[in-house]
């Protein structure tokens, strides 16, 4: 069967510096893959690329066996690959509903004539979306918040709202770019439920950036390790823990001792 | 509630029987007349301007242009090419010959959009109002610098009053659409409405080419009242007025739109006889407003009874949104 995402000798760079160099990645769907990395690895950037944010010169990227690499990022999205972001971006001034239905937008079909009459058309698919809209707040425990500016909504709640706008959408990828950041032991604790919850609920599979190994080693089966661009291993965790490359970009090179 | 409904229907049929009935009733003189219309007018140019700069955040400083689009090709259509008896028959079709127009020259603004944003856009805007005013200037045919004369007065207060609800309910409609709700994020960040699946490209055209037929059935109106056009009524300070009402009246709001039209223009009537010094004074108040009420009158909202009912989850409606 062909892998849901494969991505073949992706390369970038942001005026000279190399940001990506010769990236592959091939997921399987109902994986959950990691890409981990130290800072400015080019975690962010890979997925950037993946969903058209910026433009792919060097490599090609594939989606259910479909040659997205030229796409619009909002067709790619509207092809089943969702993110959500590391610092959240959500539409601020807009209440919660407003940026569930956000999600949802490449799944309203009426034309604009009937939005400029309020057609019949119009007033069935917008119930749809909304109903559907109530159901997934309610499902993330933020139905109560459904009239409220997203910026005023707590930190947690915003996050999960921005994992609800993903949802709508109907992807059958998942990014989730640091979902943990920020956050209490407690609160990780109750994300890593939450995500194995929503990967089985709603048939997702899960590419996933973190710096938090207890989200990654109790999701990920296995993980790519980025560092300046290069992957320096990929494997399973347990296997990639030992590597003395990923403990040399994580911790640093030994001194040679001069004693 | 199909009561509210109700209500702002007969308000509405009343609103067009007064229009004809005031005027012609000889109740109201007219030079008040003469005002409520251009009132009206600049209802519209606001109300669509606001499409682009209060909901899609886009500052666009050349809608003047697309009014003089809509002038012209109106008074074209109007002087040459309908007999002048059918002309009240076919006003309608008149003006929205100019605004179709001006849509097409809104492509001209929208495609540029794909690309820059922010004062960069704001600089081909006014590339664009620059253009059309000089291209008219040129163009012997319809006058050159001398200007279009001899329009014929098509537009009464009745026609007025429809085109600006016309375009109050079009425009209401399509903002608490998915379409508006996608315009909207555009402006509070482009780059995550793209990865939420909206078609940011698809909506910037809507948006432009939208905004751009109302300013020209505007310019219809406009030619038909005044009876004659020339480039200098387009030119940067029309598109600067139109952004005073704007901001006066509030960003992304329907209604703010209507009361900053409404206010901008009596002011500067009422100002009148002080001559000169009424554009000291009339910018001046912006000056305050700015200072105090950096938001404008509504600043982004709308009264409840104005939204158009929500559709809600239950299947009951309940109305209003924040």
């Amino acid at each position: 069967m062909a892998p849901l995402l494969n991505i073949v000798e992706l390369s970038h760079n942001f005026g000279g510096l190399c940001a990506v160099t010769d990236f592959f990645l091939t997921v399987q769907e109902g994986e959950s893959v990691g890409l981990i990395g130290p800072n400015g690895a080019g975690k962010t950037t890979i997925f950037n690329l993946i969903t058209g944010v910026f433009r792919v010169f060097e490599g090609r990227i594939f989606f259910q066996g479909q040659d997205i690499t030229e796409w619009p990022s909002h067709r790619i999205t509207a092809a089943g690959i969702a993110r959500t972001f590391q610092n959240i971006r959500l539409f601020k001034d807009l209440n919660a509903l407003d940026n569930v239905r956000l999600g949802a937008f490449a799944r309203h079909r009426y034309s604009l004539w009937n939005a400029f009459f309020r057609l019949p058309a119009f007033r069935g698919e917008e119930g749809t979306w909304v109903r559907r809209a109530y159901e997934l707040l309610e499902r993330f425990n933020i139905a109560h918040y459904a009239q409220t500016p997203a910026r005023h909504l707590p930190y947690g709640e915003q996050r999960r709202l921005e994992i609800a706008r993903a949802l709508i959408s109907g992807p059958r990828l998942l990014l989730l770019d640091e979902p943990a950041a920020g956050m209490n032991e407690g609160e990780v604790e109750g994300l890593i439920h939450l995500i194995r919850e929503i990967k089985q609920e709603f048939s997702l599979t899960i590419l996933l950036i973190e710096h938090q190994m207890q989200v990654v080693s109790s999701l990920c089966q296995r993980v790519t390790v980025l560092d300046f661009g290069l992957t320096i291993a990929a494997g399973p965790l347990r296997e990639i823990q030992q590597n003395p490359r990923v403990m040399e970009a994580y911790l640093g090179k030994e001194a040679p001792l001069d004693r | 509630m199909p009561s509210k409904r109700l209500l702002i229907w007969t308000a509405v049929l009343l609103l067009m029987a007064l229009s004809w009935a005031l005027p012609a009733s000889g109740a109201l003189n007219p030079y008040v007349i003469q005002i409520l219309m251009y009132v009206g007018i600049n209802m519209i140019l606001t109300l669509s301007l606001n499409l682009i700069n209060g909901y899609m955040g886009e500052f666009s400083v050349g809608h003047a242009g697309f009014m003089a689009i809509g002038a012209y090709v109106a008074a074209i259509l109007s002087v040459w090419c309908v007999p002048k008896a059918l002309g009240p028959w076919l006003f309608p079709f008149i003006l929205m010959g100019g605004g179709l127009a001006a849509a097409a020259a809104g492509l001209v603004v929208a495609i540029p959009s794909f690309r820059t944003r922010g004062d960069y856009l704001a600089i081909v805007t006014l590339a664009f109002n620059m253009i059309v005013k000089s291209i008219l200037e040129n163009l012997n045919v319809v006058g050159g610098p001398r200007g279009f004369k001899d329009i014929s007065l098509l537009t009464n207060f009745p026609w007025v009053v429809f085109w600006v609800i016309a375009t109050f309910y079009l425009l209401r409609n399509l903002v608490y659409s998915n379409f508006g709700r996608g315009i909207t994020a555009i402006r509070e960040d482009e780059v995550a409405a793209n990865l939420t699946s909206v078609d940011t490209r698809r909506l910037k055209v809507y948006a432009f080419c939208i905004g751009a037929f109302f300013a020209g059935v505007a310019g219809g109106l406009f030619a038909h009242l005044l009876q004659f056009i020339n480039p200098r009524s387009f030119s940067i300070l029309k598109s600067t007025d139109m952004l005073v009402m704007v901001y006066l009246g509030g960003m992304g709001s329907l209604t703010g739109s209507l009361l900053g039209a409404t206010i901008f223009t009596l002011v500067l009537e009422f100002l009148r006889p002080l001559g000169l010094w009424r554009w000291v004074i009339g910018p001046l108040l912006l000056v305050f407003l700015m200072i105090f009420r950096p938001e404008g009158i509504m600043g982004f909202k709308d009264p409840r009874w104005l939204q158009p009912e929500e559709i809600s989850n239950q299947g009951s409606t309940v109305s209003g949104r924040q």
